[in-house]
This record gives structure tokens, sequence and C-alpha cells, in this order.
């Protein structure tokens, strides 16, 4: 019980500063889904189906899982790094008596609840225009394994990092090249089948099958659900093994 | 196992820390009793920083061992974080939060119940002259408030011992004059308090006895007064064009004097009493805040 508590204690923080300035928050987190909603899905993507269905409905599943992964690794990651490296306020959580486990989770969890306002804001956008969408508990499960899993990678990469810079190359060299391969804005079918068992390796193009899948009542890719956990779970213990590297 | 002393709040035997081989702590032994107001000093890359972060359980030694309040930070780090409080160099404040909110944060960390966060947050705010501004975010305040802000969020958990690392640094000196003042009240109610500090006339005016780290290593020790004796209490400065200000001490003016009517009348002179800077500067051969 008390480790929950000290979990909440760090996110308590978080949460704080965030209700300061969820308005600013809110609109800069929704301009990069609204505008790939608008390029792809309605620009580039005007009259196009893919399996049937049109490429407005199958891109903004996609979507979604793309702004959880965004914003749930820099609602953890950067935040984290900043406060680590900048502010140097992250040694006053390390000397306070709580355990590590409830360290690690409640710099994850701001990533996690950062994640999932920016996706259902998206949503309820998305809604308005393809309203014909599944969205039930098994989509919100599926969304909240996407932030969780990209809310600790976030935590991994700022505890790793040396520097600012170093986040810098880790969403140049990791995240924007999911952000485009990730199976967001086509189907895998369409792609070799090499690159296509590459793909694989990328925890985004298991969320965004997955979270496709559901919202256009498909059968569902159990094993993306499955690979996602594997993720989350190796994300989670690297955090762990790296928070316990920083501190005795 | 170390047996310890409990009159002892801190207790350091053999204390080593080796970066990239190179020994930046070396050897470092130190005792500091229950409620004494001791000072830390040293040249810049003496190690003070270091042995500070592992006596807050921040870095792990070489070898050796710590305790703080019989407690060994090796063994049980959980327990001694609950010991200790800190005023770190740098400002390390949330700065997201108010000055109240980074109170509350810190009480909510050290388990304090919600009627006694209460309570305790309102009493420091109080005792650090801040309840005026206990709304405000941290980066609306004064360097000066955001300091005193960090006394408070170290007591809050009424801890034993305070590390306090360079606690008045870039403050003007009223503010530090009143920081001093905070420093000497948690002292006289109870407090442990291991202050390092390059201002020297800081650690005269407020430390009952301090020691001067040097390459990693203690080489002296002592009250103010014991290392100025030790020195001579009398300082005498000749400003000499070619070799720049040159020192001689001397265990009283009446020495002093004589030694002075033996120069050649062209050199200026100056006869004062010695203080802990001349110590200082003896003993490692540089200005405390040169590096």
């Amino acid at each position: 019980m008390e480790s929950i508590m000290d979990a909440y204690s760090i996110l308590w923080a978080d949460l704080t500063a965030l209700k300061r300035r969820w308005p600013k928050f809110l609109i800069t987190t929704l301009v990069s889904p609204l505008l790939y909603l608008v390029a792809f899905g309605w620009g580039l993507g005007r009259g196009m189906s893919l399996n049937g269905t049109s490429y407005l409905q199958f891109v903004i599943p996609g979507i979604i899982a793309l702004t959880a992964m965004t914003t749930s690794f820099n609602g953890a990651g950067n935040r984290l790094n900043v406060d680590r490296l900048f502010y140097k306020s992250f040694d006053e959580c390390l000397m306070a008596p709580i355990g590590l486990t409830s360290l690690l989770v409640g710099k994850a969890l701001i990533g996690v609840v950062r994640g999932l306002i920016s996706s259902v804001a998206f949503l309820a956008v998305a809604l308005l225009i393809a309203p014909a969408m599944h969205i039930g508990p098994l989509f919100l499960a599926g969304l909240i394994l996407t932030c969780l899993t990209f809310a600790f990678l976030g935590v991994l990469a700022a505890l790793l990092a040396r520097s600012h810079e170093d986040m810098a190359t880790f969403g140049s060299l990791i995240l924007m090249p999911m952000t485009f391969l990730g199976g967001t804005f086509f189907s895998l079918s369409q792609v070799p089948v090499g690159l296509k068992y590459a793909l694989y390796i990328l925890p985004l193009t298991h969320a965004s099958l997955f979270l496709r899948a559901v919202a256009l009542d498909q059968p569902l890719p159990w094993t993306s659900f499955l690979a996602l956990t594997a993720f989350f779970v190796i994300f989670l213990l690297g955090g762990m093994m790296a928070l316990k590297r920083a501190s005795v | 196992m170390c047996a310890s002393d409990t009159s002892r709040m801190i207790e350091i035997r053999g204390l080593c820390k080796d970066y990239s081989g190179q020994k930046v702590i070396d050897g470092l032994d130190l005792a500091v009793e229950s409620g004494e107001l001791f000072g830390f000093l040293g040249p810049n890359g003496a190690g003070k920083t270091t042995s500070i972060r592992i006596l807050t359980t921040l870095t792990k030694p070489t070898s050796g061992h710590v305790l703080i309040n019989g407690i060994d930070v090796a063994r049980d780090p959980a327990r001694v974080k609950s010991e200790f409080g800190i005023v770190q160099q740098h400002q390390s404040l949330n700065r997201d939060l108010t000055i109240a909110e980074n109170l509350e944060l810190h009480a909510r960390l050290h388990h304090l119940s919600r009627a006694d966060r209460k309570e305790r947050i309102a009493e420091l705010l109080d005792y650090v002259e801040l309840s005026d501004h206990a709304d405000y975010l941290v980066d609306d305040v004064s360097g000066g408030m955001k300091r005193r802000a960090m006394i408070a969020r170290a007591l809050i958990h009424r801890p034993k011992l305070l590390f306090l690392d360079e606690p008045t640094v870039g403050l003007d000196a009223h503010t530090r004059r009143r920081v001093w003042d905070l420093i000497r009240r948690m002292n006289s109610e109870g407090a442990t308090v291991f202050l390092t500090t390059h201002y020297i006339e800081e650690a005269e005016a407020l430390c009952k006895r301090v020691g001067v780290l040097h390459h990693g290593r203690m080489i002296v020790i002592g009250s103010p007064l014991d290392l100025r004796r030790s020195l001579g209490m009398v300082a005498v400065e000749m400003q000499m064009p070619e070799n720049g200000t040159q020192y001689r001490y001397f265990p009283d003016r009446a020495t002093a004097a004589e030694f002075i009517q033996t120069l050649p009348s062209s050199e200026k002179v100056v006869m004062r009493e010695s203080n802990l800077e001349d110590v200082f500067i003896e003993l490692t051969g540089q200005k405390v805040t040169g590096d």
C-alpha cells in the first residue's frame, strides 16, 4: 500500500504541474495528430480504400497509436530528462525514503496520463469524422498498454541519457522512423516480406495493428497484444536496472 | 560490519572513491558528533561534493564505510534517507510547483500524515519567513527565498542531520546573514549540521569545528581558534613588488612587531589577526575560491 502511495506522490507533483497548464498541453499535443489526419486522411488518402475500408478509417487508429506513443514517451521521458540533468531535482526523489519501483512507476505514470488525455482528445475529434469505429473496453486496454509501453521507454531513455542531445538523438533514431514505419499510415501487407518482418520488431507496429483491428471490428491480432506486453515488460525491467544503476 | 559509537551522527572510515582510476576520495576518516555544527572545507575538486553524494546515498563508494546515526549507508540506504535532510548547492526545487507544493511533495515522500503535513508546512513556512509567498511558483521568488524554501523542505521530516552544501552561494550579504541565523537556530534546536562552504568567514562564524579536505584526504581538523593558534594568531602581510604579497604568522603581536622592525622600511607591511582563510591557504596552497 505504501509503495502505491509513494508512486502516487511522485505522480501527484506532475499532475499538479499539468493541471496548471492543461489547456496549453491539450492544444499543443493535438496539433501533430490533427495535421496527420488532414494531410494523410483527407489529403493524400481521399477516395482511397484499404482492405475494404476507407483510408480515413484505416489511418485514424494508427494516428491514435502514434499520438499515444509520442505523448507518453515525451510526457515521461523529456520531463525526467530535464528534472535529472538540468534542474537536478530528480536527486531529491532519489534521496527520499521510497522504493525504486515506486519512483520508476510514479515517473512513468505521468506519461501514461498525458498519453491517454491526448489520445482520447484526438479520438473524440476522430469520432466526429468516422463515427463507425468500434471503441470499447478492448480498445481502451490496447491504448493503456500502448501508453504504458512508451512511457516506460521514455523513462528508460531519460535514465540512460547523458545529455539533452541524447534524448533528441533517441527521438530522431528510434521514434521518428517508428512514426512512419510502424504501420501507422500503411498496411504491412503492402510491403515486401523481409521489411514486413523487420517492422514487427517495432512496438508501434503492434500497437497500430491491435488498435486498428479493434476499431475496425476485424479479427484481433492477439500476438500483437502479447508482443506489446513483452515490450512493456522489457522497458519496465530496463528502467528498473537503469534506476538501480543511478542510485546506491 | 562496523561497530558504531551512538553519540556520533556521522562516522566515515577509510572512504575511497575512484573515477576512471583517478582517486577523488583517498582514505577519508571523519567523525561528527550529534548536535555538532561541522564545517567541511576544501578547494574546488578536493572531493567535498563527492563525499556529500556518498553520505546522502547518491553515489556508491569504491571502498570504506559510512555510518549515519549508526546506520550503514551501503547496507541500509532506505533507512538512512529518513535520517537526513539536504540543501543542495544548486536550486533543486521543482519549478513547476509553488513553494508550498514543493514542501507538500517532500512531506508526502517522507510519509507524513495529511494533518501533520498541513501543520508542518505552515510551521516551516513561518520558520523561514515565507508564509506570504507559499503560493508563489518557484521561478517567481528571489534566490534568497528559494534557498530558504530549500531549507524548509530539508526540515520537513524533522531530520536529525542536515547537509548544507554551499547554502549561501550567490546570495547577497543581507540574505546570507538571515540564512546564517537559520542555520544557528536549527543547530541550537538539536540538529547536527554538516556544512560545506566556499566562504571561509561563514565557516568561521558558524562552525565549532572544521575539517579541510585536500586531494580527497582530510589534512586538518579542529576548532577555527585551534587552527589559527597552530598557525599563529597574528599575520604580517608584506607587499613585495617582485613577489606579490607574502605572509608570515606569529604567536603574538610583540613577536610580529619585532619581525616587522627587521624589514626594510620601503616595504608595505600590514599586521592583523590571522583568520581561518590564512590557515586554509597555508595548508592547501590556494584560495578556496580558486581552482
